[in-house]
């Protein structure tokens, strides 16, 4: 049943990186990604590799899991892998027809690669860990120094979370209408593209209608529960940092000051 | 004077067209006065289009008067500083389960009215296992509200509102959209709410069935209270009833038609046992059974065994 998917990915196990407070894991997400950019070497290469490994082994999630990111981004990899060898001026492999493979091409595509593997398998890692309302909950009070820029934090974050609650719902409706005019000898499979997407319209019209009540129906119980803004209301469940999460801030800095200490020396 | 009492209530919807000019008006209530005493359970029926819902919205301060007063504890709900505590005193439980559950778990919608009204950490889990229990979710405290059915959602929605300690629900067809064990679960644990803990309860409904469990039934057509009574009292009119395009409980309806066809059966019968008794004085009382109306005292046994 379409009601049983769980958005983001989140796979439940109980393990340290699981526990660690989500304004963390962000931030260590941010500082390894930033990382990833700046590999330039073998000893770079192996410091993110090992930070890598290291995560995933304390996660307890299986490789696979993590593995399953990739398929999404397999054709993008393909693509610069095959552009890269091509395209890169430098010392001939060989030659086929019109296409020159150099050793210079050889090496780019594989630090492209390696680059890509590493910023999507890092940042599976953080939603597979965490769940979608811990996500929210962290990026609401991690960002909510923009308050002050009168960037409006809580409001994103109540969307998002909102959001999450009704998409299921929604790909149900979308499910049961498409049903509903295939019943009807509608026809969503067959025909080019553009024929398919006119297709589509009957389905979006009443999907957008139904939504458009939903959001009204559930902007008066949200009223009706004395909801008015994010001001003066309390946490059920308020993000406290505990000597776990000081400890995953320490390692991130740690592994932030290798860096700059790396990129100064060499 | 009650927990929600509405004197000369009067309310208008304006449409506007872009320009901000009057469109249309429609009076959705034309000249309400009520008065609702704490602790009770009233039930509100009307054909579809008769203002339940505006009133209903008018007693959470949700729509204002147009024109009249309405009080909630003696707050009037034109006042824009009463708001918050209006809404926290009079908790409003909707028709459609799934639009208004705000949160993924259900702990955590149960626990957005008290996150809403500043209530500390310790006690917002408090006041969410406390509702929880009281209206039988507990063990489903951590699930998402996706997986329930419609009448546990139901109960879901309703231990939000419990948990903002109000004094008063109303309820807008909270049994529309389910199925009959639903229903049953749901209004169960709203008379048991009103019973045990003296919640007044405001049920607004098109189930005759569950109007006669009330203490106090009010009828409304055209934005405007044509009946009031017990529910004795209201049910047997039942030909003013069927004028305003309504229903009567089955056996209700089953008394009316058998005394047409001739039976010494007094008004308001509203269970199926009443219907028993009065049946068999009639018996004694020597009246014999036709086949044709013995045909319908068939179909009452049926029903009683
Ligand atoms: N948002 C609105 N704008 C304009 N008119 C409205 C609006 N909502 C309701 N009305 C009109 O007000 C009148 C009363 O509507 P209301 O929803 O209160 O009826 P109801 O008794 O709850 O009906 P139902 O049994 O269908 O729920 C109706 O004539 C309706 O068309
Ligand atoms: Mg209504």
């Amino acid at each position: 049943m379409i009601r049983d998917i769980t958005i983001g990915q989140y796979y439940p196990a109980n393990s340290i990186i699981h526990r660690l407070d989500p304004r963390v894991k962000l931030m260590a997400t941010v500082v390894f990604i930033v990382s990833v950019f700046l590999i330039h070497d073998l000893v770079g290469f192996l410091i993110a590799t090992a930070a890598l490994g290291a995560c995933i082994w304390l996660s307890k999630v299986p490789v696979r899991y993590m593995l399953k990111g990739l398929k999404v981004i397999f054709i993008i990899l393909i693509f610069t892998v095959l552009l890269n060898m091509m395209f890169t001026p430098g010392r001939e492999i060989f030659r086929f027809y019109f296409i020159r493979v150099t050793w210079e091409g050889v090496i780019l595509a594989g630090k492209t690669t390696m680059r890509l593997v590493y910023l999507i398998v890092g940042s599976t890692i953080m939603t597979l860990t965490t769940t979608p309302n811990h996500l929210t909950d962290g990026l609401e009070k991690a960002l909510s120094p923009l308050k002050k820029l009168r960037f409006p934090v809580h409001e994103l974050s109540m969307t998002m979370s909102i959001a999450l609650r009704f998409i299921p719902i929604l790909l149900e409706e979308t499910d049961k209408i498409m049903k509903a005019q295939q019943a009807r000898c509608a026809d969503f499979e067959s025909g080019n593209l553009i024929h398919r997407v006119k297709n589509l319209i009957p389905v979006l019209v009443p999907l957008f209608i139904s939504a458009i009540r939903r959001a009204n129906d559930l902007a008066m119980a949200m009223e009706a529960r004395c909801y008015h803004g994010g001001a003066g209301r309390t946490k059920m469940k308020p993000l406290i940092y505990n000597r776990r999460d000081k400890i995953g801030y320490a390692v991130v800095i740690a592994y932030l000051i290798l860096w700059i200490v790396l990129i100064c020396v060499f | 004077m009650g927990i929600i009492n509405a004197v000369k209530l009067i309310y208008d919807y304006v449409t506007k067209d872009e320009r901000g000019d009057v469109e249309n008006v429609t009076s959705a209530i034309r000249g309400v006065d009520l008065d609702i005493q704490a602790g009770q359970f009233i039930a509100i029926l009307g054909h579809n289009g008769s203002g339940k819902s505006t009133l209903a919205k008018q007693m959470n301060a949700l729509l204002v008067p147009t024109g009249g007063t309405l009080t909630v504890k003696g707050m009037d709900t034109s006042d824009e500083k009463n708001v918050w505590n209006i809404r926290q005193t009079a908790g409003m439980v909707f028709q459609n389960p799934d639009n208004q559950i705000i949160g993924t778990i259900v702990e955590e919608d149960v626990g957005f009215g008290p996150e809403n009204l500043g209530v500390p950490t310790k006690e917002i889990w408090d006041r969410v296992y406390d509702s929880l229990k009281r209206v039988g979710m507990m063990e489903y405290c951590d699930h998402s509200p996706n997986k329930l059915s419609g009448g546990q959602k139901q109960r879901v929605a309703i231990a939000g509102t419990m948990a903002m300690k109000p004094e008063c629900i109303v309820l807008d067809e909270p049994t529309a959209m389910l199925d009959p064990n639903g229903r049953k679960e749901v209004i169960g644990t709203v008379r048991e709410l009103n019973q045990k803990e003296g919640v007044t309860v405001i049920l607004i409904t098109h189930y005759m069935d569950e109007a006669i469990q009330a203490d106090q039934v009010y009828v409304m057509d055209e934005g405007q209270i044509v009946l009031s009574g017990t529910p004795r009292e209201v049910f047997s009119q039942v030909g003013r009833l069927k004028e305003l395009r309504l229903d009567v409980p089955q056996i209700t309806e089953l008394a009316y038609e058998l005394k047409k066809e001739g039976f010494p059966l007094p008004d308001g019968i509203l269970t199926a046992k009443e219907l028993e008794d009065a049946l068999i004085r009639c018996k004694e009382q020597g009246y014999h059974v036709k086949a044709k109306s013995g045909e319908a005292k068939h179909v009452d046994k049926d029903r009683t065994s």
